[in-house]
């Protein structure tokens, strides 16, 4: 069956004809001055052709295993096949032997520094831990780099992995929660005996106890989530070289943040942060995995600096299932006291995330429980609040910051908890979310962090009006199939600046963006911006912003970024900041630069300054008299080829630059989405018949992006729903290798989305925009979740794990749960 | 090199000849050898399509191909679509719809569709969809590949009635 057998499917929302709403009057704003003055443009808000399709589309993409450099080798990684052993030989002489092999390196041949992220926290709450470039004297899981082997070609470098002899002294494995806390365990990490690298009680507000004491209902929820992997398809790669007239290892990599990579390089290396260029090309994906740095980059650098040869390291799929960065195994017990109108009025959690083998650079071990306990209360007044979040290690592969970090995990849990006090107290589950939806903004949560202005209640409820309109409910009345519908709520704060993550207690704190913009003698213009696109449009969607402010044709704007040489220092792309962040300081940089085109515009045609302006079409024109005006180019000519036409006080050349820091504690975009699924009662299978998401970003870019990004997003949060999960055995031999094991959804698992737009601009970045990267993969696990739950809802069995196994649907149905 | 081949290939109609060890994949021959990268390696082990060519008009998996069993046949891979740099039918859809954000399995999912569109040119939206479930797109969601193929089908069908 397919979705149109089914009742009343409008067709979509024309993502091509947004009529954004008109900018809202806003009740106040969490902190900072207004940067958003309602202005816009002719680019901004229109679905125009991507600017980066035409070279990915003909196979003129430069990815980085397309980077090839007159003698250049390869690089590739021995790796620990015991998930924890002390390291007992590694003997790489046969390696140095195979036909090919150039050089094999240990630990102590390149002698390189740590990787150590430290949070600024006492010893009782936060242990550093390091991760070496290459593992010395102990693995901590399968898949850990032992060492390097460089070879004439990726052929022979499987020769010479292939022949290192490696043995071990094996320990038992920290595989799960409750190994790791069990009293007595092994310890992954002699600096954290009890296995814990964070322990943090963030809020403790008093009248928990007494909210519970007076409780109407209480909820007691135990919600799980598969490990994952944020699978770009494009997997890490490095090529490192030597310029000796640069004085300088350039090394092109893979990255979501090339400033951190080079920082962190020129510490392992013991080098200058000078002598070290990060450059990044196209990037085949990242979603977080490549948004810290890898051990591999260093190594591979090491190497082709002792060489003085090009390296490239290209990481195989086996090893990105099993050895790259992964995400999400949490658990979460949720505790939530309603009063008789299923109204909360306390919520105590306890997480635990298991990070895995190492704490990442730049962001901690720390990042999924404190990400968790910040922000748990999401889009309900809850009046008293406890948490416990805590970071445990193990033996498996470690973890970075994947797409929407923890909220897809406390998101469902919350959500989980709204559907339980519903069934409860027999009311609608969206009624309760009503009931309990922040309305008034701005709104200081319990949490101390101060909400800005967005659509949680209006999108709940056009979400829920979008389904019961397409008679989606009766459908599901009728009881001749196993039907469910489901829902979540959430917002996510998108901009953090460095304010907020300062709060986090990090000592390397994220949060600013610079950007330079100039204009050549023809007008037109060079802007750069320190975050990094890897499939969001950011060569579009700035593009967009540039031209606007600046009253110039898109075309005549180019983005450039992934040059640490070229931007003074960045902090990438992460956390749904791009547009917010770095798309503000284009901005600024822009109107900056039109400033000085005004200046001199004003010099040129001998009147006041405040008697031109930018004329929207390439050039200033004097206002009193518009027949006067003078195109960008003639301007620009003069900036370079005639400068001594300018103004006394201005200088040559056309160029401004800018930096933005969302200020306070950010912004929050939020979406709700509604799900329909029908579960098979003869397999236990799910299909997802329809999907809706109501979503407000603020000021959109570019609406066709904007959907592209919410649809993807979805598309993962459903994979980590229904599909995915990084299995170990109990030895810590992971057992989804492959793709064979690992399943990654296709078109025929993942649903056609609908998408609405509400629109709030932010008022305190400069575009307006809010971010849009993650929202839809935060949404769909508890959406679907919720769901599922519906379907089954006769058979008294309530699920709280993902992903979902068509095999334990199955177990429900038949009653064996 | 170990066991050297001599190779001889017609690659986007023209003719190619080169020496490989026989355990070279057709990708690695094409990237590495001939400097088509536009044909991308996701997996090396035949799920994620990314490195899809056409091998005598049929979609393959070119990690999955040794060079030498493509001996004497045609491959056709993404940098035959375009015409002096001017987008094919199936590009522009791309394009025009947002089938691609990051771009690396692009080339995989194109010459996929070429091949499902050969052979069944009257294929419905879903049939569509069924065809390219034979590779993974990470960034999409699917829905906007399977509406740029499904234009272009319909743009076809109206072309040749």
């Amino acid at each position: 069956m397919t979705t149109t057998d089914l009742p009343g499917i409008p067709p979509e929302v024309d993502p091509d004809q947004p009529e954004p709403d008109e900018p809202r009057e806003h009740g106040g704003r969490p902190a900072g001055e207004p940067r958003f003055d309602g202005r816009r443009g002719r680019w901004v808000g229109a679905s125009i052709p991507r600017h980066e399709d035409p070279r990915l589309l003909t196979g003129c993409g430069r990815f980085i295993d397309d980077i090839a450099l007159s003698g250049m080798l390869h690089a590739g990684f021995v790796r620990a096949t015991v998930a924890h052993a002390a390291i007992t030989e590694l003997d790489l002489a046969a390696t140095r032997e195979v036909h090919g092999v150039v050089a094999a390196y240990d630990a102590a041949d390149l002698a390189l520094g740590d990787i150590v992220a430290v949070l600024d926290r006492p010893a009782e709450e936060f242990t550093p831990t390091a991760m070496p470039i290459l593992a010395r004297g102990k693995v901590r899981f399968v898949g850990e780099p032992l060492a390097l082997v460089v070879a004439r070609d990726p052929y022979a470098v499987e020769d010479g992995i292939e022949a290192a002899r490696v043995s071990y002294d094996a320990l038992d494995a920290v595989v799960s929660e409750e190994t790791a806390l069990a009293p007595g365990a092994p310890a992954v990490h002699d600096e954290a005996p009890d296995n814990v690298l964070l322990d943090v009680s963030m809020f403790d507000t008093p009248g928990v106890d007494e909210a519970f004491a007076d409780a109407a209902l209480t909820v007691d929820v135990t919600t799980r989530s598969g490990r994952q992997n944020a699978l770009p398809l494009e997997t890490r790669g490095v090529v490192a070289s030597w310029d000796a007239r640069d004085d300088q290892l350039l090394v092109q990599t893979c990255s979501q943040v090339p400033h951190q990579v080079r920082t962190m390089l020129a510490r392992s290396l013991g080098i200058a942060e000078r002598t070290v260029r990060v450059t990044v090309p196209d990037m085949g994906g990242g979603f977080g995995q490549k948004c810290v740095v890898g051990r591999e980059e260093i190594a591979v650098a090491a190497a082709a600096q002792r060489l003085d040869r090009p390296v490239k390291w290209i990481e195989d799929r086996r090893e990105a299932l099993t050895a790259g960065f992964l995400a999400r195994e949490q658990r979460y017990r949720t505790r939530a006291a309603f009063d008789a109108d299923g109204r909360i009025t306390a919520l105590d959690v306890d997480v635990v995330c298991d990070m895995g083998a190492y704490s990442c650079y730049p962001f901690t071990a720390g990042i999924e429980p404190l990400m968790a306990s910040a922000e748990m209360p999401s889009v309900y007044r809850v009046p008293a609040y406890r948490v416990r979040g805590r970071a445990i290690t193990s033996n498996k592969a470690p973890t970075a910051p994947y797409r929407g970090v923890s909220r897809p995990q406390y998101v469902m849990a919350i959500e989980r908890v709204m559907e339980r006090a519903a069934r409860e107290l027999g009311l609608d589950p969206v009624e309760v979310r009503r009931r309990n939806v922040i309305t008034e903004f701005p709104y200081t949560g319990v949490n101390g962090v101060t909400y800005d202005p967005g659509t949680y209640l209006e999108s709940l409820d056009l979400a829920e009006a979008t389904i019961r309109d397409e008679g989606w409910y009766e459908a599901r009345e009728a009881g001749d199939r196993h039907l469910g519908i489901g829902f979540c709520c959430f917002s996510e704060r998108t901009g953090y600046g460095s304010e907020a993550f300062a709060k986090r207690k990090m000592t390397v704190v994220p949060g600013f963006d610079l950007s330079e913009i100039r204009m050549d003698t023809t007008g037109s213009v060079v802007v750069t911006s320190g975050t990094m696109n890897h499939g969001q449009s950011h060569e579009t969607t700035f593009a967009q912003i540039v031209a606007d402010r600046l009253g110039l044709d898109v075309a005549r704007v180019k983005l450039r970024q992934g040059d640490t040489e070229r931007i003074a220092y960045g902090w990438g792309t992460f956390a749904s900041r791009s547009v917010t962040i770095g798309g503000s300081a284009v901005a600024l940089a822009s109107e900056r630069l039109g400033e000085l085109l005004c200046r001199i515009a004003a010099h040129l045609l001998e009147t006041r300054p405040d008697n031109v302006a930018l004329d929207g079409d390439g050039g200033v024109v004097q206002l009193d008299d518009p027949a006067r005006r003078l195109p960008f180019e003639d301007i620009a000519d003069v900036a370079h080829l005639r400068s001594h036409l300018l103004p006394k006080d201005v200088e040559p050349a056309l160029t401004a630059t800018a930096s933005f820091d969302v200020p306070g504690d950010g912004t929050f975009s939020n979406a709700s989405h509604a799900v329909v699924v029908e579960v098979d009662p003869g397999t236990g299978e799910i299909r997802i018949l329809r999907y809706v998401c109501v979503e407000d970003c603020g000021v959109v870019i570019n609406p066709k992006v904007v959907d592209g990004q919410c649809r993807g997003g979805i598309a993962q949060g459903i994979a980590g729903a229904l599909f995915e999960e990084v299995t170990y055995d109990g030895h810590g031999e992971p057992s989804a290798a492959s793709f064979i094991d690992y399943l990654v959804p296709t078109a025929t698992e993942i649903p056609d989305v609908s998408i609405q737009h509400l629109e709030t601009p932010c008022a305190f970045t400069a575009n307006g925009a809010k971010g849009a990267g993650e929202g839809g993969t935060i949404g769909a696990p508890a959406a679907v979740l919720n769901a599922v739950n519906d379907a089954l809802r006769h058979t008294g069995v309530e699920l709280d794990t993902t992903p979902i196994h068509p095999s334990t649907v199955l177990a429900a149905l038949e009653g064996e749960l | 090199m170990r066991d050297p081949h001599l190779l001889a290939l017609t690659v986007n109609d023209s003719e190619y000849e080169v020496v490989v060890e026989p355990r070279r994949t057709l990708a690695d021959v094409l990237r590495h050898d001939l400097l088509l990268t536009g044909t991308h390696v996701g997996c090396e082990h035949g799920v994620c399509g990314a490195c899809t060519v056409l091998l005598d008009e049929a979609p393959v998996r070119a990690c999955l191909v040794f060079a030498v069993q493509a001996e004497g046949s045609s491959v056709r891979t993404v940098e035959s679509l375009a015409d002096h740099g001017e987008l094919s039918d199936l590009q522009q859809a791309f394009s025009d719809h947002h089938g691609l954000q990051c771009g690396f399995c692009t080339p995989g999912f194109l010459m996929l569709a070429e091949g499902v569109l050969a052979e069944q040119p009257d294929a419905s939206r879903e049939e569509i969809r069924e065809g390219l479930s034979a590779n993974l797109c990470r960034c999409t969601g699917y829905q906007t590949i399977v509406d740029a193929v499904h234009a272009t089908a319909c743009a076809r069908r109206e072309s040749a009635s």
